[in-house]
């Protein structure tokens, strides 16, 4: 199957590089280039590169670029310009790459991708601070679902389950990309509950700001088609320690 | 008779010939209202642009033009090689597939170019920049020929850039300089109306 590819367009190369290194052990079937620095090694972006990063980045699915400063925003719009199927994502680089990377991963098309890059932008997803809500609706609102789904005459109302993590780092990096992989192949709204936070189970950066490590207990409601799926898959993968 | 890629490149070599005499003049337009580089950079960007023809030969006018644009972006400093490179890059992808240009696809190019000019530096006619020579020259670009509707856009571009002089420049570096910038020819609707002399010259042989 063919994925979204990404290019890191940067005024550094290292940190091009840099990027591109913590977005591939999110998502590792992902072509993820980078394109940073002038051509002969100094600070800057270069358009030859961002071309040529393009063309290697492109499965067939389209490419989204993703870039650090403003003068590399305009190299890579006209970079674009000699493309097929490239859009431009406005993102903060690192964490919007992160997340256009497990979107790609997870077989996300290129409207998909750039938005999943430009929603991390007011990262941590759903996430709310703790304290900055207390009491939160979503808490209230999906216990008080599940009793009524206990009957299960409502298919709309969520279900809801309860996962101890029992590796040692939690929802953390590999494992935050690994669910939220699993949880976007699934035609299901799953919301993960930690405390008194709440995270997409699609996002990464939401699921990894929930700080839930090993030991916690994290409730995961999931409504839509496939909520019994994207539930047993959770349990799955937290019962195999995320094949940490 | 249309114009084919042979045409083009030698139109481009009358280009690069003519940006390299008004060196000094368009650095001196630029050295007045902006940093003085336009020449320099313009010049520079050209003569890579020969250099790659050097390489290889492009099979199509729109294959021209995008060499002439990506040279640009990659070589040219400053403003001018991102305007200039995405005006070409634009009308290279208005013409292609065609062997050979009419004078319908040279508007067409030309309509091209001024929209990637203006989406690339957001400037309206009137801000005393490049799009105060090609805007009028897009509207003056008719004719039976390809020399025609050249010889009109080269006329109003260089009534556009003789326009610019008591302006007061509202985009690039030459707006830092507010009222100071009026009594001076903006280098870019020069260096754009120097562009479209030399093509419509090549054109008229």
């Amino acid at each position: 199957m063919s994925r979204v590819g990404l290019v890191v367009v940067s005024h550094s190369a290292a940190l091009a590089a840099g990027v591109v290194e913590v977005a591939a052990q999110m998502a590792p079937d992902v072509t993820v280039v980078a394109a940073g620095g002038t051509a002969d090694g100094g600070v800057g972006t270069d358009f030859d590169t961002v071309t040529s990063a393009i063309e290697q980045a492109d499965d067939g699915a389209g490419v989204v670029l993703l870039y650090d400063l403003g003068s590399a925003r305009m190299v890579a719009e006209m970079a674009m310009e000699l493309a097929d199927n490239a859009r431009l994502a406005d993102a903060p680089l690192v964490e919007g790459t992160v997340a256009a990377a497990v979107s790609a991963q997870g077989g996300a098309d290129v409207v998909e991708v750039t938005h999943a890059a430009e929603d991390a932008a007011g990262m941590p997803g759903s996430t709310a601070p703790n304290g900055s809500e207390p009491d939160a609706a979503p808490k209230g609102g999906v216990v008080g679902a599940v009793d009524v789904s206990g009957s299960m005459s409502l298919a709309a109302a969520p279900a809801e389950v309860a996962v101890t993590l029992t590796n040692e780092i939690g929802l953390h990096a590999r494992p935050a990309a690994l669910v939220a992989r699993a949880m976007t192949g699934l035609d299901a709204a799953v919301t993960v509950h930690f405390g008194d936070l709440t995270a997409d189970g699609r996002s990464v950066l939401a699921l990894m700001g929930l700080g839930a490590r090993g030991g916690d207990q994290v409730r995961v409601s999931a409504t839509g088609p496939q909520a019994g799926e994207a539930l047993r898959t959770f349990q799955d993968l937290a019962a195999r320690n995320f094949d940490e | 008779m249309g114009c084919t890629a042979e045409d083009l490149v030698t139109a481009i070599r009358a280009v690069a010939a003519t940006v390299a005499e008004h060196r000094v003049e368009l650095i001196q337009l630029d050295r007045a209202i902006g940093d003085g580089d336009h020449g320099e950079n313009l010049d520079r960007g050209f003569k890579a642009v020969l250099a790659a023809f050097e390489q290889s030969t492009p099979d199509s006018p729109s294959a021209v033009l995008k060499t002439v644009a990506t040279t640009l972006i990659s070589k040219v400093g400053g403003a001018a090689g991102p305007l200039y490179g995405t005006a070409f890059l634009r009308a290279s992808a208005a013409v292609k597939d065609r062997a050979e240009l009419g004078p319908a696809d040279v508007t067409e190019a030309l309509t091209a170019a001024l929209g990637g000019v203006v989406a690339r530096g957001k400037a309206e006619l009137g801000d005393k920049t490049m799009v105060d020579a090609l805007d009028p020259a897009v509207k003056a670009a008719s004719g039976d020929t390809v020399a025609e509707v050249l010889a009109a856009a080269a006329d109003a571009a260089s009534e556009g850039a003789d326009a610019t002089v008591p302006l007061v420049a509202r985009k690039g570096r030459a707006s830092y300089l507010g009222e100071r910038s009026a009594g001076h020819m903006d280098p870019g609707a020069r260096s754009t109306s120097l562009l479209l002399r030399a093509f419509a010259e090549v054109a008229a042989q």
